[in-house]
C-alpha cells in the first residue's frame, strides 16, 4: 500500500526522524495558515500526489511570501499533474504540503528494503541525493553503501556509524545523521514497510539531517495489524475499476490493451496476458480470480473488465484443478446471462469434468468460443482478433 | 528416487481439522501419501475421520508417530509459529501453503530456518508432489505422470499448465516443487535445482518464473557453473508494466529491475532453453530433449576439463571467502 509524503512524515515524525516543519493543506487558504504558523520567510508547496517527478513537472514551488504559497497552492489544488510517474493522464492534486525551507548545504540518499537474494533488510546511503537511486546503481554502484541487517540483532548502532562515516559526515551532522538512520529503521521495521526512502536526505547549513521528501510503502500481508495505516489509504489515487475489483477481492490491475482476461491464479494471469500479446493482441488488464473461481467472482470479473470500453474480446483461462469445470462453467454461463456480455470471449477450462463443462458453455447459446488448451486459446485469440480487424 | 517427498514420507498436517486443511488431507490421502498425524492444538486425543490421530503439538506427531514432513494449512498470523514448531520438533520438509503472511515475520522464520536442519517449501506455495509416490501440497494430482523431468515453479496454476503440457506429450515429472510466490521463501529456485541436479532419476529441469526479483538471474547462474542436466526456463510476464504489484507479493518489476526479457537474456547465457510462449512449454521439452542427447557433451580434452575444474574450484572459494567477510563484519 502507499501513502502520500505528508503522511508518511507524519508516521516518521512519530519515531523521531527530523522532517521539515509542516502540514498538509486543502485550500489555499489554508496553505497561508500552515505557513504562518511555521513562521520564517521561505515555503516550499508541494502537490500531494502517489507519484514521482513531481519537480520537474511544477508540483514543487518555492515561496518567499504569503502571496506566493497562496498563489502557488491555488494553481495546484484541482490542477492536474503529469510526471514521467503518471503517465500521460496525470493526477488531480486535491492537497498540498506547505513545509519551511530550508539552507541546504548537500543532498544524500537514504532507502530500506527487503533484500530478497539475502532475505534480509537493507540500508542503503548514498551521497548522490536527489537523483533517482536506480541511476546512481547503474552509474556509479560505489557509490551506494549498504548494511544488511541481521534479524536477530536488528539495524546496529554501529551500522549507522558506519553508513555516516561513509557518507563524509563528521561533527554534529554526524550525529544527526546517526540518529536519523536508526530512527528511520524503528519507523520501516515497526509499521512492518516494504520500503522506506528518503530522497533527498538533507544536510542543512547548519548541520541539521532533515527528510526533504518522504516515501514509504507497506507490506499488504501486514495491514491487519496496522489499522492506523489502512485509514491513510486514499481512494482517489487509485484507478476507480481497481478500487470496485478490490471490494470483492479480486485482484485486478488495469492496462491500455484491447483483450481482456480473467484467469485463476496470478503465474498463469501472468502467462496469459503474455500469450495475447503473442497473439497480436494487447492485455487490457490483469485479473487472478482466485483459486476457486466461484460464479460470483466470476460475474464480478465480468463487469470489471466490461467497464473498460477498449475491451474487444475477453480470454478466460480457468485452470480448474480440483475445482470441478461444469460448476465453474455453470458460473460462466449464468454471469454472462446477467452482466450481458457483448463482444467474443474464448473460454479454456481445464480440470475435472472439462468436456462437461466446455458442453455446458457450447449448448449456452451465448457467444462463447471454447477452446482446448492452452495454445488452441492462443489461436482463438488471433482468429477473433482478425474477424473484429484489430491484428 | 525423487526429491524431498516420496515412498518414505510419514506427513504431518498442520491445521487439518480446518476447511483447507481437511479437505486437501483428503486429497493427499486419496492419492496414496502416507498421512500419519494432524496437530491442533487442543484437539490432542481425537481423530481426524476416524482414522488418522491428532496430536496437540508436532513435538507428539514425530514421537509417536514417525513423522518427518510437514504441511501448514493455519492463517497468516499463526503460520510463522507452526513452521517453528515444526522445525523445532526435527521435522525435515517443512510445506507451508499458506498466503498472506507478512514479509517481516519470514525474515525471522528464514534466519531461524538457517541454523536448523530442516528445508521450508513456500509459503503460498502449490506444495510438492512426487507423481505416483506422493503428495504434499494443493495440486491437481491426476494432471501428474511418474517420469524424469524435475519441475520448479514460482507460481501454482500455471505449473499446472505446464505439467499437464508435459504429461500429455509422454513426459512425467520426478518431482514437482512450487516455490511461492511470496519475497521471502523458505527455498529458492537455486536450492531446488541443486537438489534436482543431484537426483540421479531427474534427467531435466523445468523451470518457471517470473517477473520481480532476481531469483531467476542467481538461478542461472548456478545452472551456468555446476548443471550438466539440460534445463528449460519460462518467464511469466513480459507484458506486466513496471511499479505494479502483479498478484503475488514477490512479482512486481522497480526501478527496471526484474522485468521479463533482462531474466530471459540471463537465462539464455546461462545455456538454460528459454521458452518465450507459455503455450509451448510441454513442446519445446520435447523437441529439445528428441533432438539431442539426454546430458550435455563436453568435450573432454585434458585443459578444457581443467577449465572446468578450475571454474568450479573458484566460484567455492569465492563462496568460502564471501562468508569469511561475513564473519568479520559481524565481529
Amino acid at each position: 500500500m502507499k501513502i502520500h509524503e505528508y503522511q508518511a512524515k507524519e508516521i516518521l515524525k512519530k519515531f523521531g526522524v527530523a522532517v521539515p516543519k509542516g502540514r498538509v493543506a486543502f485550500t489555499p487558504e489554508e496553505a497561508v495558515e500552515v505557513a504562518k504558523e511555521i513562521g520564517g520567510n521561505v515555503w516550499v508547496v508541494k502537490a500531494q500526489i502517489h507519484a514521482g517527478g513531481r519537480g520537474k513537472a511544477g508540483g514543487i514551488k518555492l515561496a518567499r511570501s504569503y502571496d506566493e504559497v497562496y498563489e502557488h497552492a491555488k494553481n495546484m489544488l484541482g490542477a492536474k499533474l503529469v510526471t514521467y510517474q503518471t503517465g500521460p493522464e496525470g493526477k488531480i492534486v486535491k492537497k498540498v504540503l506547505v513545509e519551511q525551507g530550508l539552507s541546504i548545504q548537500k543532498e544524500l540518499y537514504v532507502g530500506i528494503t527487503l533484500d530478497r537474494s539475502t532475505s534480509r533488510n537493507v540500508v542503503m546511503v548514498s551521497s548522490e541525493g536527489g537523483v533517482e537511486i536506480e541511476q546512481i546503481a547503474a552509474e556509479s554502484p560505489e557509490k551506494i553503501l549498504k548494511e544488511y541487517v541481521d534479524p536477530k540483532v536488528g539495524f546496529m548502532p554501529y551500522q549507522a556509524r558506519r553508513l555516516a562515516f561513509g557518507l563524509g559526515l563528521d561533527g554534529e551532522a554526524f550525529k544527526n545523521a546517526v540518529k536519523f538512520l536508526l530512527a528511520l529503521y524503528k519507523a520501516y521495521e515497526e509499521t512492518d514497510a516494504s520500503l522506506a526512502e528518503i530522497n533527498p536526505l538533507v544536510l542543512t547549513t547548519d548541520g541539521q539531517v532533515l527528510a526533504l521528501d518522504a516515501k514509504m510503502n507497506f507490506d499488504d500481508n501486514a495491514l491487519f495489524r496496522h489499522p492506523e495505516i489502512v485509514e491513510m489509504r486514499d481512494i482517489d489515487e487509485e484507478d476507480p475499476l481497481e478500487v470496485e475489483a478490490s471490494k470483492y477481492n479480486l485482484n485486478y490491475i488495469r492496462l491500455k490493451g484491447n483483450v481482456g482476461c480473467m484467469v485463476n491464479g496470478a503465474g498463469l494471469a501472468m502467462a496469459t496476458m503474455d500469450l495475447i500479446k503473442l497473439a497480436g493482441g494487447e492485455p487490457a488488464n490483469f485479473l487472478d480470480v482466485g483459486g476457486g473461481a466461484k460464479a460470483e467472482t466470476v460475474e464480478q470479473g465480468f463487469r470489471i473488465i466490461l467497464s473498460d470500453p477498449n475491451v474487444k474480446a475477453i480470454l478466460i483461462n480457468i485452470f480448474g484443478g480440483i475445482v470441478r469445470c461444469d460448476r465453474v462453467a455453470q458460473g460462466v454461463v449464468e454471469a454472462a446471462r446477467k452482466v450481458g456480455v457483448n463482444v467474443p470471449v474464448v473460454v479454456r477450462l481445464e480440470g475435472t469434468n472439462a468436456e462437461e463443462g466446455a458442453k455446458i458453455l457450447k449448448e449456452s447459446g451465448l457467444n462463447f468460443i471454447v477452446a482446448n488448451g492452452f495454445k488452441d486459446a492462443a489461436e482463438k485469440v488471433v482468429n477473433v482478433l482478425k474477424e473484429l480487424g484489430i491484428n | 528416487m525423487a526429491i524431498l517427498v516420496d515412498k518414505s514420507t510419514r506427513l504431518v498436517v498442520q491445521g487439518i481439522t480446518g476447511g483447507e486443511g481437511s479437505f486437501h488431507t483428503r486429497q493427499m490421502i486419496e492419492y496414496g501419501t502416507n498421512v500419519v498425524a494432524g496437530v491442533v492444538p487442543g484437539k490432542g486425543g481425537t481423530f481426524f475421520d476416524d482414522k488418522i490421530p491428532i496430536f496437540n503439538t508436532v513435538r507428539e506427531a514425530v514421537e509417536k508417530e514417525g513423522a518427518n514432513t510437514s504441511i501448514i494449512f493455519v492463517p497468516a498470523p499463526f503460520a510463522p509459529d507452526a513452521i517453528i514448531e515444526a522445525a523445532d520438533a526435527g521435522i525435515k520438509v517443512i510445506v507451508c501453503i499458506t498466503e498472506g503472511i507478512p514479509a517481516k515475520d519470514m525474515i525471522q522464520v528464514y534466519e531461524y530456518l538457517k541454523h536448523t536442519n530442516s528445508r521450508l517449501i513456500g509459503p503460498n506455495c502449490p506444495g510438492v508432489i512426487s507423481p505416483g509416490k506422493a503428495k504434499v501440497g494443493i495440486m491437481p494430482g491426476f494432471i501428474h505422470k511418474e517420469g524424469t523431468i524435475g519441475v520448479v515453479s514460482r507460481s501454482g496454476t500455471l505449473t499446472y499448465e505446464a505439467v499437464k503440457q508435459l504429461t500429455e506429450l509422454g513426459f512425467g515429472q520426478s518431482t514437482c516443487v512450487g516455490i511461492g510466490g511470496d519475497p521471502v521463501i523458505g527455498s529458492k529456485f537455486t536450492d531446488i535445482i541443486k537438489l534436482f541436479n543431484e537426483d540421479p532419476e531427474t534427467e531435466a529441469i523445468v523451470m518457471i518464473g517470473e517477473i520481480g526479483g532476481t531469483a531467476e538471474e542467481e538461478a542461472a547462474e548456478f545452472v551456468k557453473n555446476y548443471v550438466d542436466k539440460p534445463v528449460f526456463g519460462f518467464i511469466a510476464g513480459r507484458t506486466a508494466p513496471p511499479g505494479r504489484r502483479m498478484g503475488h507479493a514477490g512479482a512486481i518489476i522497480s526501478g527496471g529491475k526484474g522485468t521479463a526479457q533482462e531474466k530471459m537474456k540471463a537465462l539464455a547465457d546461462a545455456g538454460i532453453h528459454v521458452i518465450e510462449n507459455p503455450a509451448v512449454i510441454g513442446e519445446t521439452v520435447k523437441k529439445v530433449l528428441s533432438e539431442k542427447p539426454k546430458r550435455k557433451v563436453f568435450v573432454m580434452s585434458s585443459s578444457s576439463r581443467k577449465a572446468t575444474q578450475k571454474k568450479k574450484r573458484k566460484s567455492s572459494t569465492k563462496k568460502n571467502k564471501s562468508k569469511t567477510n561475513q564473519k568479520q563484519n559481524l565481529e
